[in-house]
């Protein structure tokens, strides 16, 4: 195969795996602090078994974004050497901060967070956890930054090809940069939310649940029932940005062809780029003009007027589906499990299913959305100014090959240990059942 | 400016990774002990290195950091040649990274798959390191004397890095397992001064611009302290080491610190050897360097963070000092 598209999948390869955690962690360890938080306030013992239960779930996740990690900062020199030459004098940067300001503090503080309980004080301990917490989100901001930056390029200029930064407040800051941080963030509130929510539920299911299991389940329904509007908000502003910048990734993740006034939105449509037309589309009308312009009658480009230079279609239309799917999904499933759990009660045993069911669904949804954002990119890895073609490294495709098939064992492996791992952690009885039986305030209304 | 920044570029990356091949070395020389170990001494083991792996491994990401916001153009450069070992290192890593978390939660069935997980990404890992440098050092060249030299310095590091392990586990355990490190560490020592000096022969013969530095004679008079600093340590772990268990126990950081010393005598062996190339013999630290506008913006960075994190890694260091206990998170 040519190496070009292999550096391509090891690099999506590698960098969908590396999500994964982080996607996770971000949250998780928000929701760590705040139960430690709610057990110094209240003395609740139950929010202390959470803590222990989850934190050991945030470790092993968080070692696997930490290794997983590293092989991604290094992946830039190995895969893309001339990305490093043309826009190091940004990119060095950015990740440089990340690494100092972030990286540290998140790995040297997580040593006393996971181990430190009975060496340190109660407060450095929360310290601790906060610091943590911090550190994750610190390296979500630098590491999207860059990636906003390669999306919207601010600040700089091209001097003999290279990037030359003139303003770096305009390189951290750029435009798409505010909605690409809050859009990830509560991505990451969002999958820990309902991984949470799901492994509790699943407890629930298998009769292994304590009362702190009940306790977690409710903070991540009433999470996820909160912040899933706000992402679809968010995510509708995200939109606007992109069409402003980078019109030719919203034609793709729209599937329009013709420049037109009052564009339908296509529900499903089968993209055909040879004949440069939807087969079979189910449309709503006048939606993709509302969704986009917030005016039924207006005018949206499209992917003719960027022929040669606008990303493959079929790709980040069907990505951009499933991630409002599961963001749509989302809202539902947190709203109807917020009113069944409400003050106390126990839920339909169909509810424990979905959300069980819902488990992993951000790491779907999060997904998705990157490659919307990654491929809507293409051709260009610095949109408008540095093509994908121009920085690639010449290796032998059989050594990407090889690599490459190496890397997908290893992480179908991991994958299945960790998830094999969670499971197996879910089903031992909840600690928390030492507090004593779990109480509802009323039986399900619907049940049997 | 333009002549002090990627001078003092160099210096971080150097010492970022000094740190990490000391830090990450004593926890990979524990990995590449493990299987010699009784079952419950490896979680003894383990839980000496459990609060500081994570951070260790950070400092392998500030050196490679270092070398992309400096010097981009050799980043490129040094990584599409050390792809295959690179790749290899990080599966390693991987490997023992999860290991670490999966021998404990993935249930007692499978925690003899998980400790054998530890100790090959342990070794893969120190291997594939010794391997780098090799290449590096021969000036990312092939050819038949670039992989022996290579081969060399792959099997000498993990041995380094075992004696480290040794001297690790004298200071954090105590009893049986305490007197077990000695014992290896008397192992350990042949292959690794072995190793040292074949490679401080080798060097000279397989790079004529190295051998052009150290060879002629003001420097050589005033280098002679690295070779000598490093001889007397060696002879001194070699002596410590065949004292009685006791006295190893009652001299805890000798091991330790020693091997420390011939690290750092290494490192400024191989500064000198370089400088001021950032790859031997093609590419000077400032044909490689990156415009002074980011390299100005980083080091305000560096320069603030820096002092934090060393005074942070030593508060951490601090609070898990003493002997090491069986890791709980309670
Ligand atoms: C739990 C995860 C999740 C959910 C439920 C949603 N998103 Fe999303 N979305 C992401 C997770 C995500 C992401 C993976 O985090 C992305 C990729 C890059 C980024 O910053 O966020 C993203 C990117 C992203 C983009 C940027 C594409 C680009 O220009 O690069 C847009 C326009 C949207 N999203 C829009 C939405 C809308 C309208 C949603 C409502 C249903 C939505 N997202 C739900
Ligand atoms: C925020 C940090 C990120 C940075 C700096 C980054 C950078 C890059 C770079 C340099 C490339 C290679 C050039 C190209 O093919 O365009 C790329 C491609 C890609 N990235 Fe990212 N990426 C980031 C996050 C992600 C995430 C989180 C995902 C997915 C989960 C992702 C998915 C992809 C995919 C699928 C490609 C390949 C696109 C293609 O070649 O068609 N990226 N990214
Ligand atoms: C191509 C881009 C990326 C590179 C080069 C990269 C690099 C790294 C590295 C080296 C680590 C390990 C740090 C340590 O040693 O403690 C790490 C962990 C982490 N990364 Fe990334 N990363 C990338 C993409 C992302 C993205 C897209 C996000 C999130 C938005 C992210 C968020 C994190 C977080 C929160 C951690 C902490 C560990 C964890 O929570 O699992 N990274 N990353």
């Amino acid at each position: 195969m040519d190496p070009f598209v292999l550096a391509r999948i090891q690099f999506a390869t590698n960098i969908s795996f590396h999500i994964l955690f982080p996607a996770i962690t971000i949250g998780l360890a928000w929701m760590l602090l705040f139960f430690r938080i709610r057990f110094t306030q209240t003395g609740d013992k139950a929010w202390e078994y959470a803590y222990f239960f989850w934190v050991k779930i945030f470790a092993l996740t968080f070692a696997m974004g930490v290794v997983s990690g590293i092989t991604m900062s290094f992946q830039f020199g190995t895969n893309w050497p001339g990305f490093m030459e043309k826009a190091g004098n940004v990119a060095g940067p950015l990740l440089g901060y990340e690494v100092l300001s972030a990286f540290f503090l998140e790995a040297s503080f997580l040593g006393i967070m996971l181990f430190g309980k009975d060496r340190v004080s109660n407060r450095l301990h929360l310290l601790s956890t906060f610091l943590v917490a911090f550190g994750t989100t610190l390296s979500a901001f630098w590491i999207l930054s860059l990636n906003s930056w390669m999306q919207t390029p601010a600040g700089i200029q091209m001097v003999d090809g290279v990037v030359m930064v003139e303003d770096w407040w305009a390189v951290i800051f750029n435009p798409s940069f505010p909605y690409r941080f809050f859009h990830m963030l509560i991505a990451s509130f969002l999958t820990a939310a309902f991984l949470i929510a799901g492994v509790s539920a699943w407890r629930a299911r298998s009769g292994v649940d304590g009362p702190a299991t009940w306790k977690v389940m409710r903070a991540g329904v009433g999470v996820a029932a909160i912040l899933a509007p706000l992402q679809i908000f968010i995510g509708d502003l995200h939109g606007l940005n992109t069409l402003e910048h980078q019109p030719a990734k919203v034609a793709a993740m729209e599937a329009v062809w013709e420049t037109e006034s009052a564009v339908p939105f296509n529900l499903i449509a089968f993209p055909d780029e040879q004949a440069r037309e939807n087969r079979l589309a189910i449309q709503i009308p006048y939606a993709a003009s509302l969704i986009l312009t917030h005016d039924p009658q207006g005018e949206v480009q499209g992917l003719n007027e960027f022929v040669g230079e606008h990303p493959p279609v079929a790709m980040v239309f069907w990505s951009f589906r499933v991630m409002l799917a599961i963001g749509g999904l989302m809202v539902l499933v947190s709203w109807w499990a917020s009113w069944q759990l409400r003050g106390g009660r126990e839920p339909h045993r169909v509810l424990l299913l979905t959300l069980s069911a819902m488990t992993f669904s951000g790491w779907i949804a999060v997904l998705a959305g990157w490659y919307v954002t990654e491929i809507g990119r293409q051709p260009w890895i610095v949109q408008d100014l540095i093509s994908v073609q121009e920085v690639v490294a010449d290796h032998a495709s059989a050594t990407m090959t090889g690599t490459l098939l190496g890397y997908v064992l290893l992480y179908a492996f991991l994958l299945v240990s960790y998830i094999g791992a969670m499971r197996h952690m879910a089903t031992k009885p909840a600690a928390s059942q030492a507090l004593g039986p779990v109480t509802f305030t009323t039986q399900p209304s619907a049940q049997h | 400016m333009e002549f002090w920044l990627p001078i003092i570029y160099m210096a971080a990356m150097g010492l970022a990774l000094l740190i990490y091949v000391i830090l990450d070395g004593y926890d990979l020389g524990v990995g590449i002990l493990l299987p010699l170990a009784e079952e419950s001494e490896k979680d003894t083991m383990i839980a000496s290195i459990g609060p500081f792996w994570d951070a260790n491994e950070t400092w392998i990401v500030l050196g490679v950091g270092i070398l992309l916001i400096a010097f981009p153009l050799a980043h490129g450069i040094v990584l599409t040649h050390l792809y295959l070992p690179v790749t290899i290192m990080l599966m390693g890593l991987i490997l023992r990274g999860v290991a670490f978390d999966l021998r404990v939660k993935a249930g007692d069935h499978r925690r003899a798959l998980w400790n054998r997980a530890f100790f090959a990404g342990s070794l893969i890992s120190a291997m594939a390191q010794g391997w780098m440098l090799g290449a590096y050092v021969t000036g990312l060249r092939d050819g038949t004397t670039s992989v022996l030299f290579s081969v060399l310095i792959a099997l000498t590091l993990p041995a380094l890095y075992v004696v480290l392990g040794c001297g690790w586990l004298n200071m954090k355990t105590e009893g049986t397992l305490q007197r077990k490190s000695h014992l290896w560490g008397g192992r350990a020592i042949w292959p690794m001064g072995l190793g040292l000096g074949l490679i401080s022969i080798a060097t000279p013969l397989v790079s004529p611009a190295i051998a052009a530095k150290w060879f002629s004679l003001p420097n050589a008079l005033w280098l002679a302290p690295i070779p000598l600093v490093t001889l007397a340590s060696f002879v001194g772990i070699v002596l410590t080491l065949r004292t009685s268990s006791e006295q190893q126990a009652a001299q805890p950081w000798r091991v330790f610190g020693l091997t420390v010393l011939i690290c750092l005598m290494a490192s400024l062996g191989l500064a000198y050897s370089l400088f001021p190339h950032i790859i031997i013999g093609q590419m000077t630290i400032w044909e490689a360097s990156a415009s002074v506008s980011s390299l100005l913006f980083t080091l305000v960075g560096v320069a603030l963070t820096l002092p934090m994190i060393l005074a942070y890694t030593f508060v951490v260091y601090r609070i898990f000092h003493g002997k090491a206990t069986a890791l709980s998170y309670d």
